[in-house]
């Protein structure tokens, strides 16, 4: 058990900082570093992002001979590449969420206001922050599983591809792009819904049970509204090949954008006028 | 300072906070005191700006909370429910709230060594005990070294070492000329620590005096007097607004009159007393009856005998 200190007078600071944005920003990089969860999450998003494009490598090269000429007509080594992306945005989706339904569960949020009452720079500090470090952590992976999986490739003389070739670059870093606008876009539900649980819902809802439900709909509805949901219009970012129903990368990127910024805008609405 | 004007807070159909005004002044220590439920916290959580008020306003050091640029140099709260992460060390949540207002690290550390958490601030703050937790959340209340410190039950939670410690803080911070306000649901305690007491129940208020005011109306200055001599001391001390019951042989109790009041008269009549003692222990009971129809929540027996 500590001890109390023998001083019960307050010292005084002899300081007097405002709040401002870079400061809040600083904060909350304390904050995110400062969880374990976060750690966890974020290595789980590294080693999902670089372990499956090496798999699909592997098993792709040694089953080729055995493979029909339709099957192999159908891998893309940029699918490759790129398979972890697909995997590792839920691990960044729950941090996202986490990032912000943490603070409410534990009460945390009271602190957070109590020091910054404006409450919006807590927001916008809590997605630069993410934002940043999901783009920087995930950017390393997802090049190297390019690499790697097409040094792997290379060595069976198949499904050769150049990073300089037209789109390639482009769908490389968007791999990583993508992610860092999943983590911002689960990051406003998280604040909209306030519950770890629910947001968690809400986001795998959004991304993985509406988009295979279109199935349902009439071919050509299905056609007309499937490329303008949040996850096919991310997903321009990194795909290589676009067709008459898929938006185009930059089309479906700033539409991916606008999403995450109306999640932002409405969590930003909410978190100013409701109680906490 | 902290002024609150016909405030009033609604959760749904629930009046939490009713028409509640008062002020909270500088250099002395004002106890909130109330009943579980009587509105306490949810004051405090309107004067933080965490809540907004249905009706009403309230302002701290001539402002609304979030209006201040430096809110943690104005004020310093502790709030009932938890405010912490419990994945993160006492000493990271800290230092993730100085940074907000560029506070640096050694003051992080100076408030570490005041609240005697040195040795557990590398720990999670889920691993706390209620009193560790309590003293982590005092920290971050005094970090920005604010004009006006609140309070809601500081000493839960804490072993009476730490009750001691407590007060003898709360003191020097209202000694330093800054506005304390602190809320309890014990009537002890805040005999102990506060100057002034703001007394509310059931979301309205029910008193607004110094606590030496309020003590000698509760206990109707109430005092137990032992004496050789007390059948004569009963005739000394007989008067109109005097009465006094013969609660043994040589045993009185004194109503009416204070205790040195009586220890004067005896001393000039040659009178010797064995004791002489005010009876503070009806206080609890004096603010049971001064909050009784406050109670939100009665007991099943409390409200079996209301209705017999």
């Amino acid at each position: 058990m500590s001890t109390l200190s023998n001083v019960e007078r307050l010292p005084r600071a002899g300081h007097t900082g405002r709040v401002t944005q870079p400061r809040v920003v600083f904060s909350e990089w304390t904050k995110l570093h400062s969880l374990r969860s976060t750690r966890w999450s974020l290595l789980a998003g590294v080693l999902l992002t670089m372990a499956f494009p090496l798999i699909f490598a592997a098993v792709t090269s040694s089953h080729w001979g055995s493979m029909s000429p339709h099957e192999k007509a159908d891998r893309h080594p940029l699918d490759i590449a790129l398979a972890g992306v697909n995997v590792s945005q839920l691990a960044i989706a729950v941090l996202g969420v986490l990032v912000i339904t943490g603070e409410y569960s534990t009460g945390m949020i009271r602190a957070s206001f109590t020091a910054v009452p404006k409450r919006l720079p807590v927001l916008w500090a809590k997605t630069v922050v993410f934002a940043v470090v999901v783009l920087l952590l995930m950017l390393p992976p997802v090049l190297a599983s390019f690499f790697a999986s097409q040094a792997i490739l290379s060595r069976h003389h198949i499904l050769q591809v150049s990073f300089s070739d037209p789109g390639v670059a482009r769908s490389v870093i968007g791999g990583a792009v993508y992610l860092m606008l999943v983590g911002i876009f689960a990051l406003g539900i998280g604040a909209i819904v306030r519950n770890t649980a629910g947001g968690i819902a809400t986001f795998a809802a959004i991304f993985f049970v509406i988009p295979p439900l279109m199935n349902i709909l009439p071919t050509s509805w299905n056609n007309a509204i499937s490329q303008y949901l949040p996850s096919e219009a991310g997903r321009q970012l990194f795909s290589l090949t676009h067709d008459a129903h898929t938006l185009s990368p930059l089309p479906g990127a700033l539409l991916f954008v606008g999403y995450c910024a109306l999640v932002l805008g409405i969590a930003a609405v909410l978190l100013v006028r409701r109680d906490t | 300072m902290i002024e609150a004007r016909s405030l009033s807070k609604e959760y749904g159909d629930k009046r939490a906070v009713d028409d509640l005004s008062f002020t909270v002044r500088p250099g002395v220590v004002t106890g909130f005191l109330g009943p579980n439920g009587s509105g306490k916290s949810t004051t405090m959580r309107l004067v933080l700006g965490l809540d907004r008020p249905t009706a009403g306003d309230v302002l701290v050091n001539g402002k609304h909370y979030r209006e201040h640029l430096a809110p943690l140099h104005e004020v310093g709260a502790l709030l009932e429910a938890r405010s912490v992460h419990t994945g993160r060390s006492a000493f990271n949540h800290l230092l993730a709230l100085a940074r907000t207002h560029g506070i640096p690290r050694r003051r992080v550390d100076e408030l570490i060594d005041l609240v005697g958490l040195r040795e557990v601030a590398k720990k999670r703050a889920g691993q706390f005990s209620l009193g560790m937790g309590q003293r982590l959340g005092i920290a971050s209340a005094l970090l920005g070294d604010p004009s006006t410190v609140m309070l809601d039950e500081p000493v839960i939670g804490l072993h009476p070492e730490g009750i001691h410690w407590m007060r003898t803080l709360l003191k020097g911070l209202a000694a330093d000329g800054r506005t304390v306000f602190v809320s309890s649901h014990l009537m002890s305690e805040m005999a102990l620590t506060a100057d002034h007491l703001i007394v509310i129940g059931r979301g309205r208020k029910i008193a607004d005096t110094s606590t030496s005011e309020f003590l000698s109306q509760a206990s109707g200055n109430v005092v137990r007097v032992r004496s050789p001599r007390a059948t004569e001391l009963e005739a000394l001390l007989a008067g109109p607004d005097v009465s006094v019951a013969a609660l043994e042989p040589n045993l009185l109790e004194v109503h009416g009159l204070t205790a040195s009041q009586i220890g004067d008269a005896a001393a000039a009549a040659g009178l010797a007393l064995h004791e002489l003692t005010p009876q503070q222990a009806s206080l609890e009971e004096a603010f049971m009856d001064l909050t009784r129809e406050d109670v939100e929540f009665r007991t099943a027996a409390g409200e079996s005998e209301a209705v017999a």
